[in-house]
């Protein structure tokens, strides 16, 4: 009775064991297995953050901008990976009562504009073609580096755009429109040229979604902060400065953002549940069908951060140690000696022959 | 009275109808072909059936061999035969050494997988070459030119050490790109070591042992293919070439992850120094580009244009804390924290204002004294013997430590002197790993004599310029169909003359390179693909092509209905009066009848 109790209790603990090592044994598979299968295929990042909207009222889009950049950079994309286009200029706007400063926060908690804030395209060179241009990659010559979209077919593109939309355009600097169709055509024609590896693409603006629904290129996924028919409202204005300082949608993606760190597995269902109808008043929406992968396995910092791949490097090649080196640090320290002693300008003006007629009495004075 | 008063209000229906009629004559034959001529856009001739073409095109890459038998390698009756021409061709199976070589899962992979291990040493190939949407075909034809070895050869190749006979066979002639010799040497021969079968020189030469057999030629002829592939054109090199244009393998190792193919490169030299005030850091940069860094980018001067600069930069700290070891008592950065090093550096590089050509940056750090002496540890916790790491399609950073002995006897700043040949040995080899120049896979039994002083051997610049000319006709394919196929799509694309032409020019470039490719002038036809790759960028990516006058249809009407309805309405209106009164005339002679 006991024996059997016992040898039952060893079978069963017997039987645990081998399961937990084989589950441990499976789940490091699987582990293996999803990271390689999840991975995203990038290797750089890019983000094109446009701004549509110019004068002193329209503040708020500039800050949502802003809040994008600054959190793409902090997660570690480059200036040099970022085209950013400010329709306007909010921090140096006459009208600002803390010049130098765009805040997102009331009460002036967050200051967006920092101190490293690199435009691209500033106030009037925001245009509909400017924009094409930089898309597509059809820019002229001329054009500096710092201004172009250098991305590949290994590239992950976020691009944001803000201002005033309606159902199917969106307006730039009041006076052209880009239409959902022109914007899908543009995206077509980069991946065509395989100009991007993947694309997330977010709009906030009224009727957002609009601008959406026309993409037929694969690899792409969009969020909006409405629905078409709603409106995107603003959050808060600030009394000091006297104007509405963010979007509603923007405001809690930035939060959302702010608790991402370049390491952090956040994945893209969580950005998708950021601002539900009860905060934002408006429904955003999203669109996932043309992505290939699905949205819970798309890390947050596949788009808004910029993780490189790395290799340790192992080997080395050998190289003939050059004879020639002793004789050339010989003669190197020898030149740093020479250069030890003081420098000094060479003489600016011909001072003396300026004050021709002083020379000779008052030469130390001109020749200070 | 009436009478004359009905004939002028007659003549003048008549002449209203008349002027009705010949305005719409007019409107219609005139007017509708002149709106519809001026409001087209303008598209200049393409071919775009030779640009369907080149979607099919058989790419063969022929390889010239030339096989030199010296006496007593094979049996004399064979050496009859001599001279004479061998051509042994293979369809190259790009789609298959990308499955092996990532470790993806599932029953297909693992059945060709197995197929090739067991099909290894035999030219039957299984699978076909898919590639999106293009079905790019490419054949490797290794053309091997059998001939009797002249008296000097047979006199270099009896001297007794390699290097002696490489000497004198180097002297007379010089090679073309891409092509390759290999002496067959006598079966007993001392010139190689006893259990060695080949050897691979730094030049693009080989050598093989013969046998006495009946079968000489066949088994010989086998060692030399052998030899031949591992010097030039094997699948992971044309795999790597090719790794972006083949449809799916986006979890493949990104080892594999050369350079894309530019007409140019910057490469830029970074000392960083976090601590100036403990560490007076002299790098003798100049001189080290000038020994080791020229010599290496002349050897590779046909792959590219190089520029090189160099910068130090103080007060740059890598983003990432290191940790301490105790055991060591050493700092170190564990191999997951390696990928966030690099983003914080990049903005202080300035490497995006230099040039449009892609930039390769290397850094050189030297750690803090707080922090000193550094390491980084691979995956298993052991530190790096190179203590470097490279990013593919970025560049390279390697931590250097300052010799501990120097802060004995002397106060801070300690001044540092750069041990640049240590430095250089590492980043060569990152510059090599960038570009794609692996180590070659060696046949088995095969001496190789390591790469000359320059770093590179001339037979593996040849693999790269292979590489490249291979990817930039995909390139070049690949753009111009997309470019036919956009404008299929999107009718609003104007296409210039000087667009039309950069296209033409782009066709008759791939065409050439092919041709050239297929006739075994590697040079040629690199330089020749270079420019498909250029004029078909060009004309994509030319500014006039982007289209801004996109109509939706109902804008469409938004604009023409105000302009032509005014016009329109009276002129359809008399029309239909006309017709109308016309057919009560018709009709009217039969009511009286």
């Amino acid at each position: 009775m006991v024996a059997s109790c016992f040898l039952r209790k060893c079978l069963t603990a017997l039987a645990g064991l081998l399961l937990l090592s084989f589950g441990s044994l499976a789940a490091s598979q699987i582990e293996d297995q999803t990271e390689q299968f999840f991975r995203s295929g990038h290797t750089n990042n890019w983000a094109v953050l446009v701004c549509t909207s110019r004068f002193w009222f329209n503040y708020r889009h500039v800050a949502n901008t802003l809040s994008v950049y600054r959190s793409v950079k902090r997660l570690g994309i480059p200036d040099s990976h970022i085209v950013l286009m400010l329709a306007d200029d909010m921090a140096c706007n006459p009208r600002n009562p803390k010049p130098a400063t765009v805040f997102s926060h009331k009460n002036m908690e967050l200051n967006v504009y920092g101190d490293d804030v690199e435009v691209d395209y500033r106030s009037y060179e925001v245009t509909v073609e400017n924009f094409l241009r930089v898309l597509t990659g059809r820019i002229p010559p001329s054009t500096p580096r710092s201004k172009r979209l250098l991305s590949d077919d290994r590239s992950n593109i976020l691009i944001y755009m803000t201002g005033h939309g309606g159902n199917g355009f969106l307006k730039f600097q009041d006076s052209e429109e880009i239409t959902n169709i022109e914007l899908a055509d543009a995206f077509e024609q980069m991946w065509q040229k395989r100009r991007y590896n993947e694309l997330l693409f977010i709009i906030d603006t009224c009727q957002g979604a609009s601008m959406y629904e026309r993409f037929y290129s694969p690899n792409i996924m969009a969020l909006a902060s409405s629905q078409v028919g709603e409106d995107s409202l603003s959050h808060q204005p600030d009394p000091a400065i006297g104007v509405h300082l963010m979007d509603r949608y923007t405001f809690y993606v930035l939060e959302f953002l702010e608790e991402i760190n370049p390491a952090s597995q956040t994945n893209m269902n969580d950005l998708f549940q950021v601002c539900p109808k009860s905060l934002c008043v408006s429904t955003p929406g999203h669109r996932t069908d043309l992505f290939q992968r699905d949205p819970k396995n798309v890390l947050i910092t596949d788009f808004f951060g910029s993780v490189r791949k790395v290799e340790i490097t192992t080997e080395t090649i050998r190289l003939q140690p050059d004879l020639g080196n002793m004789e050339s640090r010989y003669k190197k320290e020898w030149m740093d000696e020479e250069l030890m002693e003081p420098l000094k300008y060479a003489e600016q003006l011909p001072v003396a022959q300026i004050i021709h007629q002083e020379v000779t009495g008052h030469q130390m004075l001109a020749r200070w | 009275m009436a009478a004359p008063g009905a004939a002028a209000t007659d003549l003048e229906v008549v002449r209203g109808k008349r002027a009705a009629l010949f305005f719409a004559a007019v409107a219609i034959v005139l007017g509708l072909p002149l709106w519809w001529k001026t409001t087209e856009t303008y598209r200049a001739p393409l071919p775009y059936s030779e640009i369907s073409g080149l979607n099919a095109l058989q790419l063969r890459l022929m390889v010239p061999v030339t096989v030199v038998f010296t006496r007593e390698s094979v049996p004399s009756d064979a050496q009859e035969k001599l001279p004479f021409t061998v051509v042994h061709e293979r369809e190259i199976p790009l789609k298959f050494v990308t499955i092996s070589q990532s470790g993806s899962f599932g029953w297909t992979s693992l059945i060709s997988t197995g197929m090739w291990t067991y099909f290894r040493n035999s030219p039957p190939v299984i699978f076909g070459i898919q590639f999106l949407y293009d079905k790019m075909k490419i054949k490797c034809r290794f053309q091997k030119a059998y001939r009797r070895a002249l008296d000097h050869e047979e006199e270099a190749l009896s001297l007794g050490s390699m290097q002696e006979a490489e000497t004198m066979l180097a002297e007379p002639q010089e090679q073309a790109e891409g092509s390759l010799t290999v002496y067959v040497i006598p079966e007993h021969s001392s010139l190689l070591p006893q259990d060695m079968m080949s050897y691979i020189g730094p030049e693009r030469t080989a050598v093989v042992r013969g046998i006495m057999h009946r079968e000489a030629f066949n088994i010989v002829g086998r060692r030399v293919i052998q030899v031949a592939q591992a010097m030039s054109l094997t699948e992971d090199v044309l795999a790597a070439a090719l790794a972006d244009h083949l449809p799916e393998d986006k979890w493949s190792s990104d080892k594999r992850r050369p350079l894309k193919s530019s007409l140019g490169y910057e490469i830029t030299f970074s000392l960083l120094n976090p601590d100036p005030k403990s560490h007076d850091v002299h790098w003798d940069i100049e001189g080290a580009v000038r020994r080791y860094v020229q010599p290496f980018l002349s050897a590779l001067s046909a792959a590219g244009n190089f520029s090189v600069d160099s910068q130090i930069l103080y007060y740059a700290v890598l983003g990432v804390n290191p940790r301490f070891d105790p055991a060591s008592s050493s700092y170190y950065l564990a191999a997951h924290s390696l990928p966030h090093v690099i983003n914080p550096v990049e903005s202080r590089l300035g490497s995006s204002a230099a040039s449009l050509y892609p930039v390769l940056n290397f850094l050189l750090y030297v750690p803090e004294l707080a922090h000193s002496p550094l390491y980084i540890q691979d995956k298993d916790g052991a530190p790096v013997a190179t203590n470097a790491f490279h990013s593919p399609r970025w560049g390279g950073i390697m931590v250097y430590n300052v010799d501990p002995k120097a802060y004995n006897a002397s106060k801070l700043p300690v001044r540092v002197e750069v041990d640049m040949e240590q430095v250089m040995e590492v980043f060569l080899a990152q510059l090599r790993l960038l570009f794609g120049i692996a180590q070659p896979q060696l046949p088995v039994k095969c001496l190789f004599s390591g790469p000359k002083s320059e770093g590179l051997t001339t037979w593996e610049l040849d693999r790269l310029l292979w590489a490249r000319s291979v990817e930039n006709l995909a390139t070049a394919t690949t753009t111009l169909t997309s470019l036919a196929q956009l404008l299929g799509k999107i009718s609003n694309i104007v296409i210039k003359d000087d667009v039309a032409s950069e296209v033409y020019r782009a066709v008759a470039a791939v065409q050439k390179a092919a041709e050239e490719l297929a006739s075994g002038h590697l040079a040629s036809a690199f330089t020749a693909s270079q420019e498909a790759v250029t004029s078909s960028e060009r004309a994509f990516f030319d500014p006039s092509l982007l289209h801004l006058l996109y109509f939706p249809d109902d804008q469409k009407f938004a604009i023409y209905i105000p302009l032509f309805l005014p016009m329109a309405v009276p002129i359809l209106l008399s029309l239909v009066k006309i017709f109308l009164e016309t057919r009560k005339s018709w009709k009217k002679p039969e009511k009286i009848d």
